[in-house]
């Protein structure tokens, strides 16, 4: 039996209150009556529940030269995360059972957070054919969120089969919306700094049609949506349109769309290179102001970690996509809290209990409450200094974010009663192991 | 000035300080004066990702006209390619001993981006990156309006007054980015005429007009319509139907060329279809200045490279 007493923290940034956390679950007995094995000093700091992240890329199997579900895991865990959902396009793809429970293992193995596998939609993604979506959802891996990402499910006639299919076994397609032949090619938003950089133009049509057709493709079977990734300000009217109808979508918006814009990519650099692409100041307003009122209801990374080879050469060669679980609770502070348009219980729904919600992830319905399970971040919103490289977790260091002044540290990270972060450094597996 | 990347950042007093040392170079040549001592002992590698047998030619004999060696890397049409790294390609040139590296590559940022990656110590001329920038085109073509417009005059000005119209593909073309940003730094008045189509987004914003066809944009009355190569495959693209319907909305043909007025001239950075975007009556009039841009080409390429290697004169 551990017992963990965590002193003066503000609940959802709201009253000071101490959480004892005593094996696993968070206790309703005071501080007083227990013995605590770890006293952690929060006073300062502010309490949210453990965060989910609804679209990771952990590479494992196939891509471990730039990150492996174990070191993607501490790179979670470096961000306030307790749980992620694993992306699809590995090599081999997680389109059957066998690739789903290998990540599922290996996300228990590592202990630093849930790694809840996601799965192909359709056959190593070529959106021909659909996955073993029965076999994986009735697999240990329990899956409940099917995706493509990466690619989109193009084909209307596909994508209405594939609703179907999903809503039979009570899943979820999150879609990558991208129509294919509208992006042929594309390299960057479209639009002045395309036309000025001579790179290939990435409409926001190509982005806006795909989620207007999906949605009522969704509402014509009665099935559920999912998002990925909302980039433009058209995608954001097109969703609130949906919700309005009374359409059963949800939607996500990363990060960097929330912080970042187009002209970035003036000079070149790769590591602001990522799919969908880096908007407009306009569009980066839209997305915000779609999170604050509901109609983007989460918050993902869409953490996408590379080799430095990969984010080296020109722009054409470089690969699409950028880290971002450690950096995602600073960027949301920064995009969302300073801003005023969101508090932090707004936070802990839109990165810890919606996103739970959507993946089916147990335990995250009553945050902090007790006789819960003992998930919990603790982050200090004060500093506000330079986001360098030391503070990545993971393999890779493709952040778009260095150098930018960003406030706030995660300072502990507690998972199943467990600390996975302390004192702001990831601890050490073999502990972990105990 | 170390590199020659972008005709973007240049300001009015460097490009006009370039066209008069293009015009230097030109007279030098002209009179078979002999300009072989600039960079006498240096050595420039072409290094080309991308085929281009004129612009290559261009800069190996300005390069040889002032006095270099040259040496010559091409992996269009053979066997390397996308596995053929840009880096160690350049770190491989440069270790052979050259001094600057003329780089011309299929993808945009490409000059830029070896620049900023600090791969290699060598002056990098940028022979033309995608569809961002061909800068030495640009210079040519600039230093082709000032000598026939302004004549012996023309040494120390720039083109405040003159209007040019560029006609064609320009949301492919590296030429018509290249070409506005110096044009308008010279003071002249810039606007596009292509099919919407053909048009890149933003165009607007940047300070161009933009007709939609070129019949518009001749009423106008533009001292210089340079036209642009169209690629076949923007057909099969669906940026235009065909031929015929290209060259009768956007061609530079006899009748438009008649529209003009007496001193203006068609330009075009070749190799031309002829009947397409230019006919050959045009293209072989006495208002074409084809075979002139490609004579200044050299003195221009000479001037970039003597200005760049050559020390601050
Ligand atoms: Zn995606």
């Amino acid at each position: 039996m551990t017992t963990i007493v965590i002193r003066g923290a503000r609940q959802m940034g709201g009253e000071t209150a101490d959480i004892v956390v005593v094996d696993g679950l968070i206790s309703g007995e005071g501080q007083s009556t227990v013995t605590a094995d770890r006293v952690i000093d929060a006073s300062g700091l502010i309490a949210l529940p453990g965060l989910v992240d609804l679209h990771t890329h952990l590479r494992e199997p196939g891509g471990e030269s730039s990150e492996t579900v174990l070191t993607g895991s501490r790179a979670a865990a470096a961000g306030g995360y307790t749980a992620v959902h694993a992306m699809a396009n590995t090599n081999p793809v997680a389109d059957n059972a066998a690739v789903v429970e290998r990540v599922l293992d290996l996300g228990v193995a590592a202990g630093y957070v849930t790694v809840r596998p996601v799965g192909a939609v359709t056959q190593n993604l070529d959106g021909l054919q659909l996955a073993d979506i029965g076999a994986m959802a009735a697999s240990r891996a329990r899956v409940s969120v099917f995706s493509d990402d990466g690619r989109c499910v193009a084909d209307a006639l596909l994508m209405r089969r594939a609703l179907e299919y999903v809503s039979t076994f009570g899943g979820v397609v999150a879609q990558h919306a991208q129509d294919p032949s509208l992006t042929v090619g594309s390299q960057m938003n479209e639009g002045v700094v395309s036309t000025e950089l001579g790179l290939a133009g990435w409409p926001a049509v190509a982005e806006e049609a795909i989620i207007a057709r999906d949605v009522l493709l969704a509402e014509a079977v009665g099935a559920r949506l999912h998002v990925c990734h909302v980039s433009t300000a058209g995608a954001v009217d097109v969703l609130r349109w949906a919700k309005r109808r009374g359409i059963t979508v949800t939607a996500e918006a990363t990060p960097h769309h929330l912080l970042l814009t187009e002209d970035l990519a003036r000079g070149y650099s790769p590591l602001f290179k990522v799919n969908p692409p880096l908007r407009t100041a306009e569009d980066v307003e839209a997305v915000r102001l779609g999170l604050a009122d509901g109609t983007i209801d989460i918050v993902a990374t869409d953490h996408a970690p590379h080799s430095v080879d990969a984010k080296e050469g020109t722009w054409a060669d470089a690969a699409f996509g950028m880290v971002g679980l450690e950096s995602a609770l600073v960027v949301m502070t920064k995009a969302l809290v300073e801003t005023g348009l969101m508090n932090w219980q707004d936070i802990a729904r839109v990165a810890s209990t919606t996103p739970a919600q959507i993946g089916g992830v147990p335990g995250y319905d009553k945050p902090l409450a007790v006789g819960s399970v003992a998930n919990i971040t603790l982050f200090d919103p004060t500093p506000s200094t330079p986001w360098t490289a030391d503070r990545l977790a993971g393999r890779s260091v493709n952040s778009p974010f260095q150098n930018l002044t960003l406030p706030g540290r995660v300072i502990s990270t507690i998972f199943h009663g467990k600390e996975t972060v302390r004192d702001g450094l990831v601890v050490a597996a073999e502990e972990l192991m105990r | 000035m170390k590199h020659f990347i972008s005709t973007r950042e240049l300001d009015k007093a460097e490009a006009i300080s370039l066209l008069d040392a293009t015009h230097d170079m030109a007279v030098a040549r002209a009179t078979k004066e002999s300009s072989k001592t600039g960079l006498q002992g240096m050595t420039i590698a072409n290094v080309f990702f991308e085929d281009s047998t004129r612009t290559r030619l261009s800069f190996e004999v300005a390069a040889r006209a002032l006095g270099a060696d040259v040496i010559t890397f091409t992996s269009a049409g053979s066997s390397v390619s996308k596995g053929e790294s840009l880096k160690d390609t350049l770190k491989t040139l440069e270790a052979m001993g050259a001094d600057a590296i003329v780089l011309r590559h299929a993808q945009s940022g490409s000059a830029e981006t070896v620049v900023r990656s600090g791969w290699v110590g060598s002056h990098i001329v940028n022979a033309g990156d995608g569809t961002h920038e061909h800068p030495t085109q640009a210079l040519l073509d600039a230093y082709t309006v000032r000598c026939r417009l302004l004549g012996s005059t023309s040494q120390g000005r720039d083109l405040t007054g003159v209007s040019v119209v560029i006609a064609g593909d320009v949301l492919h073309s590296r030429v018509a980015r290249s070409n506005l940003w110096l044009l308008s730094t010279l003071g002249a008045t810039v606007s596009v005429a292509a099919p919407i189509s053909l048009q890149p987004r933003g165009l607007a914003g940047m300070g161009v007009q933009t007709f939609s066809t070129l019949d518009d944009a001749l009423d106008s009355d533009p001292q210089v319509v340079m036209t642009l190569r169209v690629q076949r495959e923007r057909m099969s693209s669906g940026f235009f139907p065909n031929e015929s319907e290209y060259s009768r909305f956007w061609g530079m043909t006899a009748p438009r060329l008649a529209k003009l007025g007496d001193h203006a001239i068609v330009m075009h950075p070749g190799p031309m279809n002829r009947g397409l975007e230019i006919s050959s009556s045009v293209a072989d009039s006495a208002r074409s200045t084809v075979t002139e841009q490609v004579t200044n080409g050299v003195a221009a390429r000479m001037a970039v490279l003597q200005r760049i290697m050559g020390g601050n004169r």
